[in-house]
């Protein structure tokens, strides 16, 4: 038995604790957006927030979370694709085959949201997802894309 | 409306479909079974608004939304949006209202596959469909203002269609394709339809936005390991890990207790799978199966013992077959004032698709149904039969949006067969079968193993007098597609050395000999992104690099030398040459190099920037590529893909390996079988040259281009030339 909040709702779930927070996500609660791709926290395909950092889910027994931290799938990440990053994205048409794009964008969410206006470098240290299509020009447009977004969004 | 135009094809297609028994009970409208009404649940159903269609390319519902039916797979490469956007210019539609949906191979085979191939590979999409989804599109449109004029009781020539408004000009009265589209689809289509002349275009050739982008940032969309049907069951599956090994035995006992599980099930002779309500706990429970293999008679295969059989090969008059000949190379060569001579080796690649393989069955002795990402839907309905021992009209495929494809989900669907074996010993149940990664690695069908020698021949003022290339190693053909295999020669073999065609030679070498001695491992092949234009480019090009250093000449001049009857690749050649700023200095400490191939039926080159430090470091800072593919359908989508076809060859070039040892794979996840990450991505600079005319590809051709660039601006930067890869085993630190 696990208690979570996830994207804002708390919810009781029934799985033996050593199962992954991403299968539980995928298998129990029907948020498939999260991606499997490796298992072994490499790939970053399913990558979420916990308390805003972004976090490999497949690493994550859900036995070592409790309702009190705050988790957010990409479902949760906006209503309506308009979270900056989500925005970007579809005005540069970054995803080609899409399956890493949920694990990019929550990477790339946490990273504007620590660094708004985050150099080259900045992004080569953070955003470590692997993407066979091979978006990364168009992922580092769409972060300085999201971050300019943003600026215009405060000012 | 002129009722007596009942369309005859179609009721034809009624008879025909009556005849083929209880599997198939398709009425007037056909049950679509994906885009807009699959994605929402995963399950097949009638569309909600039942509209006929226009014909078997456009569907126009009351509301004017356009339905453009796709019968190749989108697996990032954005064919979707370019085959729309064929149909869509001759169809005069508005281009904000349009949506899409893929037929599937049932409907197709019971129409006398009205919807053509729907194979997704070798850069096919568009250059082998451009035609008859244009004349579908001009047809359709044809039929719309006919249903209009006929409505109005005026000529059909005084009517104009344009962005889905039929208007009749003297008049100036208008109506819309949703108005008329009912009507349109009792009409004959006509038998003769003028193409658009492409001066004319207006959507094709515009860097409009891709149709499916939306669902993919916010999890919408349904791939095909996020699918989840009623009552469905989850497997996970263990193959022999020796290739061509069996499963001997499993202590069922030992797991049927744990959690979830339902079953445990042997997969045809060589595999066990696990069932269970949901994958993790399948893929727990499989981890604890004891199990024992028959290894087999490969137990002993391993990379040295192939390595040998390869350079075996190179030497050996056995099994060669040649697939160019001008002249008389060995002749040549011999009489040359200079010779030069290299060895290259290119390893086993995985696909690694960032979404395993799977597939999901549901048997009964009735019918057999699929749902799979798939390249080529018709050909996983044909495992889909095969496996479920029942006639095709049986069975059913639903193609779903692919997590990568690059070959592997094209010609082979184990991943299929193995869905369906389990599915048959639970009748009724939907199963999904998901690989692990660790299952993925270590049973891919992989890009194959080669050897190259290559010997040319310079005169005394270092122009090419002869070449001779002998390539040793596997055929993806006599493995994958034997009826593709002319007489003995697997003919792709030589992707990038033919006298002519698609993958023709870009150079005139006076004297020429391209020979392959095959040489099959017991190690699978398949498709992989680019095929054999990967090695075959490096060694030709990379070659063609050395003879113009032994010939003391500057590598772009030389090749510029052989390729006066090449004007096409000529052109993207110097137009990289051009941009990159070759013959001037670069940035200090950086190299370039440079690479031209036809492949595919595209003319593209490379020009790349690279430096090494003193550690060693290898940066790959900029690579300028130019495309020329006679028609560029949507160049922003072609920039995608030049520069994701260098991430893909890139890592082949820097990571890409698998090693074979005691006849296994041994890379399991990507922790040994890396990719390149966004810190070693280079700035890319794409040229797209559209000379017209032809139709080229646009998912492949660039891959081949990326790897020896940089082999040739790393041996202008170090002084090393490097023949065999990947390149995290050598050492670039200057001595």
């Amino acid at each position: 038995m696990a208690k979570l909040k996830i994207n804002g709702k708390v919810v009781d779930i029934e799985v033996d604790g050593a199962t992954p927070l991403l299968w539980v996500l995928r298998e129990q609660l029907g948020l498939t957006g999260t991606k499997y791709s490796c298992g072994i926290g490499a790939c970053g395909a399913c990558t979420v927030h916990i308390n805003g950092e972004a976090v490999r889910s497949c690493m994550v027994p859900v036995a070592t979370l409790n309702a009190s931290q705050e988790v957010v799938t990409i479902e949760g990440l906006s209503v309506d694709n308009t979270h900056p990053v989500q925005r970007a994205w579809a005005e540069l048409d970054v995803p080609q085959c899409g399956y890493c794009q949920p694990g990019m964008i929550m990477t790339a969410a946490a990273l504007l949201k620590d660094n708004p206006n985050p150099s080259d470098a900045d992004i080569d240290a953070k955003v470590t997802n692997i993407c066979r299509c091979g978006t990364f020009n168009r992922v580092r447009r769409g972060i300085h894309l999201a971050a300019d977004i943003n600026r215009r969004g405060r000012s | 409306m002129n009722t007596e135009h009942i369309n005859v094809s179609r009721r034809d297609f009624l008879i025909r479909s009556t005849a083929l028994g209880a599997g198939f009970s398709l009425g007037l409208y056909l049950p679509w079974a994906t885009g807009r009404t699959f994605a929402a649940d995963g399950l097949a159903q009638a569309s909600a608004a039942e509209v006929p269609e226009v014909n078997a390319w456009v569907v126009i519902e009351p509301d004017d939304t356009v339905i453009i039916r796709i019968a190749r797979s989108e697996m990032g490469q954005g064919t979707l949006t370019g085959l729309a956007q064929l149909v869509a210019e001759e169809l005069e539609c508005d281009w904000s209202k349009i949506t899409t949906e893929y037929p599937t191979p049932g409907q197709s085979l019971a129409r006398d596959r009205i919807w053509g191939s729907f194979s997704t590979g070798g850069s096919q999409g568009i250059r082998s469909s451009h035609l008859y989804v244009r004349k579908g599109g001009a047809v359709a449109r044809h039929m719309l203002i006919e249903a209009a004029s006929n409505q109005w009781g005026v000529p059909m020539a005084e009517c104009l269609a344009a962005n889905s408004v039929i208007t009749h000009v003297p008049s100036g009265t208008t109506t819309t394709y949703g108005k008329v589209a009912a009507a349109a689809a009792q009409l004959f289509p006509p038998e003769h339809v003028a193409l658009k002349d492409p001066k004319d275009w207006k959507i094709i050739g515009q860097p409009v936005k891709r149709l499916d982008t939306l669902d993919k940032l916010n999890g919408k969309q349904v791939f095909g390991a996020d699918l989840k049907l009623p009552g469905m069951l989850n497997a996970a599956i263990k193959a022999c890990p020796v290739f061509g090994g069996t499963l001997r035995s499993f202590d069922e006992a030992k797991v049927r207790k744990l959690p979830g599980v339902r079953a445990v099930v042997r997969v045809e002779d060589y595999a066990v799978a696990v069932v269970a309500e949901t994958w993790w706990q399948a893929k727990t429970a499989l981890d604890a199966l004891p199990i024992t293999w028959d290894r087999g008679a490969n137990v002993k295969v391993s990379s040295a013992s192939i390595a040998q059989m390869l350079d075996e090969g190179l030497r050996s008059n056995d099994e060669v077959f040649v697939g160019n000949e001008q002249g008389d190379a060995k002749k040549a060569v011999l009489g040359a004032a200079k010779t030069v001579e290299a060895t290259y080796a290119y390893p086993y690649q995985n696909h690694a698709t960032m979404e395993p393989m799977n597939a999901t069955a549901r048997w009964t002795r009735e019918r057999c149904e699929v749902w799979c990402p798939t390249q080529n839907g018709e050909a996983a309905l044909e495992a889909t039969a095969a496996a479920a021992g029942l006639p095709i009209a049986k069975c059913e495929v639903y193609k779903l949006h692919l997590g990568g494809g690059f070959g592997r989900r094209g010609a082979i669907h184990d991943f299929v067969t193995q869905a369906v074996a389990i599915a048959k010993q639970l009748p009724g149940i939907p199963i999904k079968l998901l690989w692990s990664r660790e299952e993925d690695m270590t049973h891919g069908h992989y890009h194959p193993v080669t050897h190259c020698r290559l010997v040319g021949g310079l005169d005394d003022k270092g122009n090419l007098t002869g070449l001779h290339v002998r390539i040793s190693g596997q055929s993806i053909l006599a493995s994958v597609k034997p009826s593709w295999w002319r007489g003995g020669v697997d003919t792709i073999a030589f992707q990038g050395f033919h006298a002519d065609g698609d993958h023709a030679i870009s150079y005139t070498v006076p004297n020429l000999l391209v020979e392959h001695a095959m040489r099959n491992p017991p190690v699978p092949p398949g498709f992989w992104r680019g095929v054999n234009i990967n090695h075959n480019a490096i060694y030709m090009e990379c070659f063609v690099d050395e003879l113009a250093h032994a010939a003391g000449k500057d590598p772009l001049e030389f090749r510029r030398q052989l390729m006066a009857d090449h004007p096409k690749s000529l052109a993207v050649l110097n137009a990289v040459a051009e941009k990159a700023g070759w013959g001037k200095p670069a940035a200090d400490g950086v190299h370039r190099g440079l690479a031209v191939v036809k492949t595919f039926g595209s003319h593209v080159a490379a020009c790349a920037e690279v430096s090494v430090d003193d550690q060693g470091k290898l940066t790959i800072h900029r690579i300028v590529a130019a495309t020329d593919p006679g028609y560029a359908v949507n160049p922003q989508q072609i920039e995608a893909q030049v520069e994701g076809s260098f991430v893909y060859g890139l890592s082949a070039l820097l990571y890409g390996e698998c090693t074979v040892k005691d006849g296994a794979v041994e890379q399991q996840n990507f922790n040994d079988y890396p990719s390149m990450l966004i810190n070693e991505m280079p700035k890319v600079e794409v040229i797209v040259m559209p000379s017209g005319g032809f139709w080229g590809g646009i998912g492949e051709p660039t891959i081949a281009v990326a790897a020896p660039a940089v082999l040739n601006a790393i041996f202008a930067a170090t002084g090393k030339r490097i023949r065999r890869f990947p390149l995290k085993h050598v050492e670039l630190r200057p001595v």
